[in-house]
């Protein structure tokens, strides 16, 4: 038998026995080989280590595994103790950290066999990969493309057939926006769904770990697997996880979706707008009922986050000084041994750094900072209001199709403006999907769902309403090997 | 608000943050700061008068007990530093007092 696709087949094969655990591994560690020297989604492949555990869970298979034998590729700002976690990095470029994330630990528990660690921009601060010190990414539907980003990596390694599943993080639009560009699904979990525990912190108010997948059972299945209470977060949330996987009956009959119209007529390419549309008369014609909402301090998500996550960074950032882990550069004082250590950080992470420091700076902090919390807070009201009178709100999740590398690097707003539609789930902490919804030139299309707080499940269901009425295309580069 | 951020700003920012700064990166970071901040100005113009700033989102900390749990292993924690003694259990820096 070939190795399927898709997760769950792989799951009941390797149970069932009709494929083994190694041939599932050696087919996958095969078509990195053959296709990441073109696309850069790796920028670590463990091929003895997953082998060896391959071979283990052949010969001792657990019971009650629900992704036995199913490789998965992880962002490499999620700690694992068997490999370097750079989080793409020069401070962390020989970091191999002595603890591994709660999520590789519920990983493993659930038989999965993680290949590699995937490129992201520098401590995932960007929207296209390119941040990235080891170098970027490339789009598996056009290598002078972008994949997005900040897990850019993950997107690709799922988009181009090399792992059916991978882990990202998610603190702007990481997870969504570069699965939008790359044609899979990507899912943002409410914050305190997912343990945090080993994720390379960024903004700590906003950081959530989520799932890349191909099809919407493969991402619920990921997705139960790692959620659910870690004592070891004090921000996980005591909150059941369901069924998902089981439940994905694609019903969505009498759901409400709200449409912020008054959001879509800026900045959204003609292309996206007419897929993202089509998309909306998809999941009406299933039965749900379409409504316009109005989100009239959605324009300043954008400036809230910048502000917020910025200063979130700069104090989380701080502990890289050279002393305790990473590379440290030579000095005679201790000062000197920051100063040129962290000299080590890229352009992008250092202007982050440095708004962080200057928003929280004595003087600046009520006007920016305190006034940005209080923003967010409205942008949170706002969004409870809505989920009073619908149960998802509908945008595109990316205005734009993929852009070509090197297109937005030097206009450092503008690259940020790629989020608008994604940082304010993060800053309301609730959950949001991409799910593809065609395409644009020749390029994916996402669509991004929200939900109120812990209603992942509204997600999911939705996202498998749409996966029936708009089967989901792969690149060339994934169908023919 | 949305001051124009000069070279000396800047460079005071840098050291606040332990960050050092080539002249070029210092007059580049002066220009994108200044048009960041200028572009994260909008937030002044909204009435945020008896709004409490949003300090945790949705799910809030969960309590726990402050029991003793097992921590890292110190050996493997200090193999990651660039420099430790491993003979006394600690991290090592350049001399701070004296000579």
């Amino acid at each position: 038998m070939s190795v399927p696709a898709r997760a769950a087949d792989i799951r009941d094969a390797v149970a069932a026995r009709q494929v083994s655990a190694a041939e599932v591994c050696r087919d996958a560690l095969n078509r990195i080989a053959r296709l990441d020297p073109g696309i850069h989604a790796f920028l670590h492949v463990d091929v003895d280590g997953a082998m060896a555990r391959a071979e283990r869970l052949d010969r001792n298979p657990p019971a009650d595994a629900p992704l036995l034998g199913v490789p998965v590729a992880v962002k490499d700002n999620i700690c694992t103790r068997s490999m370097p976690t750079t989080a793409a990095s020069r401070l962390l470029e020989r970091y191999v950290p002595p603890y591994s994330a709660a999520v590789i630990e519920r990983l493993e528990r659930a038989g999965a066999v993680i290949v590699g660690k995937t490129n992201c921009d520098e401590f995932a601060m960007g929207s296209s990969t390119e941040h990235s010190a080891f170098g970027p990414t490339r789009n598996p539907w056009a290598a002078d493309r972008s994949p997005g980003g900040s897990s850019g990596g993950s997107a690709a390694a799922v988009a181009a057939g090399m792992v059916p599943l991978a882990l990202g993080s998610d603190t702007g639009g990481s997870i969504r926006q570069p699965a939008a560009l790359c044609g899979v699904l990507g899912l943002k979990p409410t914050y305190g769904r997912v343990s945090r525990y080993g994720l390379i912190a960024f903004g700590s108010s906003l950081d959530q770990i989520g799932p890349f997948a191909g099809s919407v059972q493969d991402l619920a299945c990921l997705f139960e697997a790692i959620a659910g209470p870690d004592p070891r977060d004090a921000t996980s949330a005591s909150v059941p996880v369901d069924h998902y996987s089981a439940a994905l009956s694609g019903d969505v009959a009498g759901l409400r979706v709200g449409v912020p119209g008054h959001l879509l007529n800026e900045g959204v390419e003609p292309g996206v707008r007419a897929a993202f549309d089509s998309a909306v008369r998809e999941l009406q014609q299933a039965g749900a009922q379409i409504t316009d909402v109005q989100l009239p301090h959605a324009s300043l998500a954008i400036p809230v986050y910048y502000l917020v996550a910025n200063a979130e960074a700069s104090s989380n950032l701080a502990r890289y000084d050279g002393v305790r882990y990473g590379t440290r550069a030579d000095a005679q004082t201790v000062a000197d041994v920051y100063y040129h250590s962290r000299a080590r950080f890229g352009a992008e992470v250092k202007r982050r750094i440095m708004i962080g420091t200057f928003v929280l700076s004595a003087g600046y902090y009520d006007a920016y900072y305190r006034k940005a919390q209080q923003v967010r807070a409205l942008i949170r009201r706002e969004y409870e209001e809505v989920f009073s009178r619908v149960d998802t709100v509908a945008v595109p999740t990316s205005p734009t199709v993929a852009f070509r590398i090197g297109e937005r690097t030097a206009d450092p707003l503008q690259m940020y403006l790629s989020d608008v539609f994604t940082v304010a789930a993060n800053l309301a902490g609730l959950p949001a999907i991409s799910i593809p919804c065609g395409m644009s030139e020749g390029l994916p299309v996402g669509l991004q769902l929200t939900a109120r707080a812990f209603d992942e499940a509204t997600l999911l269901r939705a996202a498998g309403a749409l996966e029936r009425r708009m089967p989901i295309r792969r690149p060339d580069a994934a169908g023919s090997l | 608000m949305a001051d124009i951020l000069t070279r000396t700003d800047v460079e005071r920012i840098a050291a606040l943050a332990r960050l050092e700064l080539t002249g070029d990166e210092t007059a580049l970071f002066a220009a994108q700061l200044t048009a960041i901040l200028a572009y994260a100005d909008q937030v002044q113009q909204v009435d945020t008068t008896a709004v409490e700033p949003a300090a945790l989102t949705a799910s809030g900390p969960g309590g726990r007990d402050d029991d003793l749990e097992p921590s890292l292993d110190r050996e493997a924690v200090l193999g990651q530093a660039p420099a430790a003694d491993r003979a006394t259990g600690l991290f090592k820096v350049p001399r701070v007092l004296g000579s």
